[in-house]
């Protein structure tokens, strides 16, 4: 079949103004695609930034909680009865909130504010500059350095900034996985002093962190905070609640779905037609195959891979393509999030298939109906 | 006696349904020989190249049979029918139906290619053929760059190049003016008839009954006379 498959590749290719039609489709197609669908994991990442840079293994909320950056606060005893339950290692609180920073320039900068557990700093960032013990000084704050640490004016170490009348000093400068979703810049202290400065409510305790014995106490130990009114979700679980809260409940996942659709739509129809059409026009020549002697399994095999290879070096391009714009969109565009993951390569890559399969059909059933007697009958 | 190349019997075909059912083909059954060049001529609508098509295993016949080798071609399955089609049977079509996309030696080669040949020794073999066509100057050309006559003698290349026993010829001079028609029907039975080969040709054109051995006179479905190359008409 090789030299089969040689002959259709040569009146694929050599046909230039149709291949180029159908692969600038599929290329297209692709390109939205996954950009698109990358651009959506970028969100659900960044939505997920504090679960994914305190990296706890249960987070324990109140069960109305459906993302990190809503939370409602608990109150202290939660935190004890927690930590008396079986299977749990260690519990700590978790502060998180948004607040007014007024920097050097007199600007007012809103940021979110993440209290540590005094004792055991669960969930400290990885330091740039500074000690980390630094944090238990007066006033010490750590600055986050991402995407969005130019609105706090670059602080250095030292730098001293206003929280709430309260004054506030940079020891140290960290780097988390992924930035927040809103723009956001972050700020890190300790529980004590992020509940000592800033507004609170009756309840201050945004989150319950705890650590399992092990990974087969984790049921157990979810079961227990269901029994006293609160939700124990892993990290996994949280992220996949957040995703999904940004899915089916913000409207975001539907419409960003919807253009992907769009997108495949139009592949498929640029695609689709062309290739149809590129069968049409050789339909003779396939009738002419079939006198010679060509099977219709042969064919079909022929037709196959003529769309198997113009998909596959559209989907090539519309990949190369999007990661081109996602790299350059990183590097050049302020707040730009994509994530160019195997979930997304997979969806495009059956999306890609379908597309191929879909316009090969029309041209099969097409191919296997020609007569070699109507062509010799001209 | 020559060997029997083709022999059918009794052939029968019509196209349609009820009211508007037509018969190209009634009962027709004759013989054609290895080493013979053999005409089929009449009127438009006679049923030539239906009949052309029965034997080639291209068009099933409503009844009787056709013999190759002492088998009925019409008893085999859809994919051996396109294995005689493709060891047995050699096709050079009217407007030829070369691939524009490929080159000429490429277009020549593509019966060996359908027969599993390696690429390689499936392009050489077809230069041979190319060689004994006359063409080898124009191996690497499309055969959009080739004069008709030319384009002709490529397609005959194609259909010998797997050494069928029976070439079908539909309209070879059609396309072709007086002077290169001839010429390549005189190259076609000076070199490429032989004595294990048959050659079955339909054609209007009477300035080459001359060259046939003979001619099969068809009408309305049906054989009205057979007669010996270059006897006269009537």
């Amino acid at each position: 079949m090789i030299g089969m498959f040689k002959i259709a590749l040569k009146l694929l290719i050599n046909d230039r103004a149709k291949f180029a039609a159908l692969v600038v489709g599929i290329t297209f197609a692709i390109f939205l695609i996954v950009q698109l669908t990358s651009i959506f994991a970028g969100i659900l990442i960044k939505a997920s930034a504090n679960v994914i840079n305190i990296g706890a293994r249960i987070w324990v909320m109140d069960p109305s909680v459906n993302n990190p950056l809503n939370t409602v606060p608990m109150p202290d005893n939660v935190l004890d009865e927690v930590r008396s339950m079986n299977g749990v290692k260690y519990a700590v609180p978790l502060y998180s909130g948004v607040a007014l920073v007024k920097l050097k320039s007199g600007i007012y900068q809103p940021a979110t504010i993440v209290g540590l557990d005094d004792a055991t700093l669960l969930g400290r960032p990885e330091l740039l500059e500074g000690r980390i013990e630094d944090i238990y000084g007066e006033n010490a704050f750590i600055v986050i350095k991402d995407q969005e640490y130019g609105k706090l004016e670059e602080p250095a170490v030292g730098t001293t900034f206003e929280i709430n009348d309260h004054r506030g000093l940079i020891v140290g400068i960290a780097k988390v996985t992924t930035s927040g979703l809103f723009g956001i810049p972050s700020l890190y202290t300790t529980y004590n002093r992020a509940i000592q400065y800033l507004p609170n409510t009756r309840f201050t305790i945004a989150h319950v962190l705890v650590e399992p014995k092990s990974e087969a106490d984790i049921p157990e130990i979810k079961n227990q905070i269901e029994k006293i009114g609160y939700l124990g979700l892993t990290d996994r679980e949280f992220e996949k609640k957040t995703a999904d809260f940004y899915i089916f409940k913000t409207g975001a996942g539907v419409n960003i779905l919807l253009m992907t659709f769009i997108g495949f739509l139009v592949g498929l129809s640029i695609s689709g037609q062309t290739f149809y059409t590129f069968i049409l026009e050789n339909l003779d020549k396939f009738g002419a195959l079939k006198a010679i002697g060509a099977k219709n399994s042969e064919l079909v095999y022929m037709i196959l891979f003529q769309a198997s290879f113009a998909s596959f070096v559209g989907y090539g391009l519309g990949v190369g393509l999007s990661s081109l714009l996602i790299f350059l969109g990183k590097k050049y565009v302020p707040s730009y999030t994509a994530d160019l993951g195997y979930w997304n390569l997979g969806l495009a890559f059956f999306m890609v298939l379908v597309i191929a399969g879909v316009s090969s059909l029309l041209a099969v059933k097409k191919v296997i109906k020609v007569q070699p007697f109507e062509i010799l009958r001209g | 006696m020559a060997d029997t190349a083709v022999k059918a019997t009794g052939l029968d075909k019509s196209f349609g349904e009820g009211a508007a059912r037509t018969y190209a083909i009634r009962g027709i059954s004759f013989e054609a020989y290895l080493g013979e060049m053999l005409y089929f001529v009449g009127p438009s609508g006679s049923g030539k190249t239906t009949l052309l098509s029965m034997i080639s295993g291209i068009l099933k016949p409503d009844s009787g049979e056709v013999i190759v080798e002492g088998k009925d071609i019409w008893k085999l399955s859809a994919n051996q029918i396109a294995d005689f089609r493709l060891n047995k049977v050699g096709f050079v079509f009217q407007d030829y139906h070369l691939f524009g996309k490929l080159s000429t030696v490429e277009n020549v080669a593509i019966p060996l290619i359908l027969k599993k040949q390696d690429w390689h020794q499936a392009m050489k073999s077809a230069m041979e053929v190319l060689e004994v066509v006359g063409l080898t100057s124009r191996a690497s050309l499309a055969p959009v760059k080739l004069s008709g006559g030319e384009q002709q003698r490529v397609a005959i290349a194609r259909a010998i190049v797997g050494r069928p026993d029976i070439l079908i010829f539909d309209e070879p001079t059609a396309s072709l003016d007086g002077v290169t028609g001839k010429k390549i029907l005189e190259f076609v039975k000076g070199d490429i008839l032989n004595d294990r080969r048959c050659i079955l040709i339909v054609t209007h054109d009477s300035r080459i009954f001359e060259l046939a051995d003979r001619i099969v006179e068809m009408d309305d479905g049906k054989i009205v006379n057979v007669r010996r190359g270059g006897e006269i008409e009537g």
